[in-house]
């Protein structure tokens, strides 16, 4: 079973279907643990009271929200490289997957920010890195969106990733730059507590969680994909015995 | 080589020339953003001299993305840029030349506008000669940059706004290094870090967007 | 277990808005997403259904 077997969508497509519930079934599991250690067993920390729990799921979503970005990049570059349709579609199938977590570490981020800084939203260099992460996902997707020839749009989008992969760390060097330049009252939004051990674990088993759920994700949005691309084709029609 | 790239420059600068109207309003842009600001928040001279740096490059990103729609779409219409691809001369040196030519059109201009609104925002004259260097040294990057959002653009629907959409992220490093080197003279704490950086990124973008945009042209006109 | 009673869970003291409003958040993007696959996963097959009634009304028009 060599691994090129299943660089064609349609034998990708049952193979996909069939890790998709195991790594569902992973991501409930991990998640439930860690929820768990979130709130019944990290202890109430000394400065920040009940409020610095947010971090169980505004570290692991900013981890995963640059995480996925850099995977989406090795499948783009894997599509422009061997001109493999399937190593498009996964990166496609990730962007909004990606975004969404962009969304949430910024989403958490301001509800943090709120009671421990005052202000709802701060320019520290970490935010506002994520902020433009999240610009970049909506390009892609926007790009893609706009063009209507499926070869070109992955292509293109392909690109653009890669463009942007390249760009992450001299955006985010230019944002930290800006930052300690105009530092005055801003601080660290990220300057976690000092972290107990506990506290650690517990964000490690949800961004385990957060990463099984994403590759359950975009597998399965990977297949609706290949669906639609595949539409033409007697294997794809097939699909219609199975059930949803 | 060199004589190719020189034609495709003048080229696109003898076409801009009959055709002033185009990047006139690039400019008469850039100036009216550029006053819109004091109108929104106030004429107070000192808070002015603090957004001033600012407000002029932002105003010079929005004004710079705008001429980029037509980068590349007269030639691509009319079907001169598929030629140009198919010729034998190396499509990266087609993407200098295009962005250099836009950079002479649309970049030159506003350094010759910049000192203007400099002093409208009651910048000093030492501050001033630092805005004029800064977009020396970070229009060029705008026009390279942003050659590639008009190349993977081409020929599609709400151009302008998309391409601003994908290449604004891209334009940060410029902004901060390019802004923060004109403050650095109003407060006293130097440039040089600045437009060192500055300068820095200009010649990575010398080196790699024109490959990329002669990339994002053959995906584009496949 | 640290918590005196559900109520005190509940006020994460005096942080309840910010905390159940990060992790709300969060399960409502999640369910939103895995909603929204459904859709698009329907939506696909209803165009394969669609193509293939067509197919077939096309054959049996041409017999």
């Amino acid at each position: 079973m060599n691994i090129n077997y299943y660089a064609s969508p349609s034998t990708f497509y049952p193979l996909a279907g069939k890790l998709i519930p195991w790594f569902a079934g992973l991501a409930l599991i991990l998640a439930t643990l860690g929820l768990y250690i979130s709130f019944f067993v990290a202890p109430t920390d000394f400065q920040q009271g009940e409020g610095y729990r947010i971090i169980f799921i505004h570290v692991p979503a900013a981890w995963m929200s640059m995480f996925i970005y850099v995977v989406m990049a090795f499948w783009s570059a894997m599509g422009l490289a061997w001109n493999t349709r399937l190593s498009f579609l996964m990166a496609r199938a990730l962007a909004p997957t990606g975004a969404m977590f962009t969304f949430v570490a910024l989403w958490t981020g301001a509800f943090w920010g709120k009671p421990m800084w005052g202000a709802w939203w701060v320019w520290d260099a970490r935010l506002t890195s994520e902020l433009i992460l999240f610009f970049l996902y909506v390009g892609v997707m926007a790009l893609q969106a706009a063009i209507d020839d499926p070869r070109r749009s992955d292509r293109a989008g392909a690109l653009l990733n890669l463009v942007g992969v390249v760009n992450v760390p001299i955006i985010y060097f230019s944002v930290k730059w800006w930052n300690t330049l105009h530092q005055g009252s801003s601080v660290s939004l990220t300057r976690a507590p000092s972290m107990a051990h506990i506290m650690l674990w517990g964000m490690l088993v949800m961004a385990l969680a957060a990463w099984m759920y994403a590759i359950a994700v975009a597998l399965a949005r990977a297949r609706s994909l290949i669906l639609e691309r595949e539409r033409q084709t007697e294997w794809a029609r097939a699909q219609l015995e199975e059930k949803p | 080589m060199l004589k190719f790239l020189i034609t495709v420059i003048r080229r696109d600068v003898l076409l801009a020339a009959r055709r002033r109207g185009d990047w006139l309003t690039a400019q008469f842009f850039f100036v009216m953003v550029v006053s819109m600001f004091p109108l929104g928040i106030g004429p107070e001279p000192s808070m002015l001299r603090a957004i001033g740096p600012g407000v002029v490059w932002v105003a010079a990103l929005l004004a710079c993305l705008l001429s980029l729609g037509r980068l590349f779409a007269h030639d691509y219409r009319d079907g001169t840029l598929e030629q140009m691809l198919l010729s034998p001369y190396p499509n990266t040196l087609l993407a200098l030349g295009k962005a250099l030519a836009h950079w002479i059109i649309n970049g030159i201009p506003l350094l010759v506008i910049a000192p203007v609104l400099g002093i409208q925002f009651n910048l000093p004259a030492e501050a001033v000669w630092i805005l004029v260097l800064s977009l020396a040294i970070g229009t060029p990057i705008l026009s390279l940059l942003g050659s590639i959002g008009a190349a993977l653009t081409l020929g599609l629907r709400g151009g302008g706004l998309l391409i601003t959409l994908l290449i604004l992220p891209l334009y940060v490093p410029a902004l901060i290094f390019g802004a923060g080197a004109v403050d650095g003279a109003l407060s006293g704490t130097g440039s040089e870090a600045h437009l060192s950086l500055l300068a820095a990124f200009l010649v990575m973008s010398l080196l790699l967007a024109p490959w990329v945009s002669a990339m994002a042209l053959k995906v584009s006109v496949e | 277990m640290i918590w005196e009673s559900w109520d005190a869970f509940w006020k994460m003291g005096g942080y309840g808005l910010y905390v159940w409003g990060s992790f709300g958040m969060t399960l409502l993007c999640v369910v939103g997403e895995i909603w929204l696959l459904r859709r698009h996963r329907q939506q696909a097959l209803l165009t394969l259904k669609r193509m293939k009634a067509w197919a077939s009304t096309l054959e049996s028009e041409t017999q």
